[in-house]
């Protein structure tokens, strides 16, 4: 599905957290959203999802003006957010509809592909970290939503795991074709993930440019054109400098 | 609970299997332990009793020996009135707590799930909750006589606020992140409550249920004192009337052994209901 952001602006206590922004977003593209904290990220990914729906401008998914919570709209938000009393299975099918051991066989499903076949049984608390995120990265994609929302999804894990995380979102986009809106802080991630990737600066925050990265993947973490697209990034967010 | 994790979760080999069951044993006599080190004191004070009271150092129209009060009990038993007077005490702390529990779930979901609701109840039931529920007492009695109805409704009075509050402050303290994800699914009001409220705020409702219950075994004693022909409270009135010490110590003992077994019941149901808890059943 394509996504399509129009002047979007967004103010709490009259005080303007994000002003107009604009990006599109080609079916099955993905994009990166970063910035430095507080210039807004957050805030438009929630008007994305519609979870939040006081900001002006307009938000089309297919070139359908919406303001409501689609369900075809997966967000994976930046703790796991399990459900405690429900087991790791059930927090998997807890957005599924219809017919029980068809939930139960996808959940399944989607549980060996982000590496927990065995945990089903577990409860939230028996978890790690990293396991529980990944059950939320399988909550969200056994829906398989065709527009995926990510905050920071991977911040709060150690490098190896990330680097995991990342490898399976991008198995997953593959077989899905999901268009992909990835916040992050991580320069890394968004060169390694992202087809294009979009800085906001500022307070409140603006669109400042946006970098299309070209390379083919799979990317090389190391590879000199990522490189290259780093130092423009870093140089970017630098509010040192000023803006032009 | 925290086993049977361990288990499923490591690569099953049969050695480290046998290996966890002994571990299992084990713990179950570290609680076997436990119990006997508990009732090592209490059994040892009451033999002293016995032989306090076998020697005369206790007067017996004071403080009975043990054996007295279990042969107390024991005639009661066989002639049939001890099951009586339990059986209707038990009866007016259930009834109590049923109705006290059911007024509370109503008036507590309203004031959780509505701001408009709550400031319309909220102030007046916490105004009502800084009034002793036992001052109550001679207006129930004035109103509704000196039999069953007064007494159930004290007691449904001492069991309501605990619940209440509990419920409240469990069903506004949800998480918001989680009602988020509830929404993120497309679930409507109806659902978010049934699925996401009621299962986070479960725990509290619970603790609520369990301090409610004990709170009705406080008011039933104070209910029988009033006034009452049966039921373990009257035993109270009556040991007292008789100049009996050990009716009146065994009445107390039955209601420490029916009120723990109580608790013990919603303990249990608490445990099954909240396995997924990290920090299990805090006693
Ligand atoms: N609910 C809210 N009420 C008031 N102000 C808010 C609210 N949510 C966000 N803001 C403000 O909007 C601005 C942007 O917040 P947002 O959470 O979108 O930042 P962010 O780019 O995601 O930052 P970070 O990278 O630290 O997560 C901040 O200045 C914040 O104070
Ligand atoms: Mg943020």
């Amino acid at each position: 599905m394509s996504l399509e952001v129009r002047n979007v602006s967004r103010s709490f206590d009259g005080k303007k957290a994000v002003n107009n922004i604009s990006f599109f977003a080609e079916p099955g593209e993905i994009i990166g959203i970063l910035g430095t904290s507080g210039c807004g990220k957050s805030t438009i990914l929630r008007a994305i999802s519609g979870l939040d729906s006081g900001y002006d401008g307009d938000i089309a998914i297919n070139g359908n003006v919406e303001k409501e919570i689609q369900d075809t709209t997966g967000f994976i938000f930046q703790e796991p957010r399990l459900f405690p009393w429900l087991t790791v299975l059930d927090n998997v099918t807890f957005g599924l509809k219809g017919d029980k051991d068809d939930k139960i066989t996808s959940a399944k499903a989607y549980l060996k592909n982000v590496g927990l076949e065995e945990s089903g049984g577990l409860y939230p608390r028996q978890l790690s970290g990293g396991m529980a995120q990944r059950v939320a990265i399988a909550r969200a994609l056994v829906t398989s939503p065709e527009i995926l929302l990510l905050d920071e999804p991977f911040s709060a894990l150690d490098a190896f795991t990330k680097m995991q995380l990342q490898d399976l979102l991008l198995d997953v986009w593959r077989a899905y074709q999901s268009t992909i809106i990835l916040v992050t802080h991580d320069i890394d991630e968004a060169l390694y993930l992202c087809d294009r990737i979009i800085i906001l600066r500022g307070q409140p925050g603006e669109l400042h440019k946006e970098i299309k990265i070209e390379e083919p993947r799979p990317r090389d973490r190391a590879s000199k054109q990522l490189a290259a697209h780093k130092a423009e990034i870093l140089e970017s967010l630098d509010l040192n400098l000023k803006t032009s | 609970m925290k086993h049977k994790g361990e288990l499923t979760s490591t690569v099953v080999v049969s050695n480290r299997i046998s290996e966890k069951k002994g571990g299992r044993t084990n713990r179950n006599f570290r609680g076997g332990e436990a119990l006997l080190l508990g009732s090592i004191i209490p059994i040892a004070l009451v033999l002293v009793w016995e032989i306090l009271s076998r020697i005369g150092v206790f007067p017996a129209y004071q403080l009975p020996a043990p054996s007295t009060i279990l042969e107390t009990i024991r005639q009661m038993a066989q002639d049939g009135s001890l099951w009586n007077h339990i059986g209707i005490t038990t009866y007016r702390v259930f009834v109590g707590f049923v109705f006290g529990t059911i007024a509370a779930v109503i008036l507590g979901s309203l004031v959780g799930f509505y701001k408009k609701a709550e400031q319309l109840f909220d102030p007046m039931i916490q105004a009502f909750r800084s009034i002793p529920s036992l001052a109550w007492v001679p207006l129930f009695i004035l109103w509704m006589g000196i039999g069953e109805p007064s007494k159930v409704t004290m007691i449904a009075v001492g069991v309501f606020f605990p619940v209440y509050l509990n419920l409240v402050s469990g069903i506004t303290g949800v998480d918001r992140k989680l009602i988020e994800v509830g929404k993120m699914y497309g679930l409507n009001t109806f659902q978010l409550i049934k699925r996401v409220i009621l299962p986070a705020a479960l725990p509290s409702f619970l603790v609520g249920l369990r301090s409610g219950l004990g709170l009705g075994w406080m008011f039933v004693v104070a209910a029988e004192l009033m006034g009452a022909s049966k039921g373990l409270g009257y035993l109270l009135v009556l040991g007292q009337n008789t100049l009996s010490p050990e009716t009146i110590i065994a009445s107390i003992i039955l209601f420490a052994i029916i009120g723990k077994l109580s608790d013990w019941i919603l303990k249990l149901i608490e445990k099954r209901a909240l396995r997924w808890q990290d920090n299990l059943v805090q006693s």
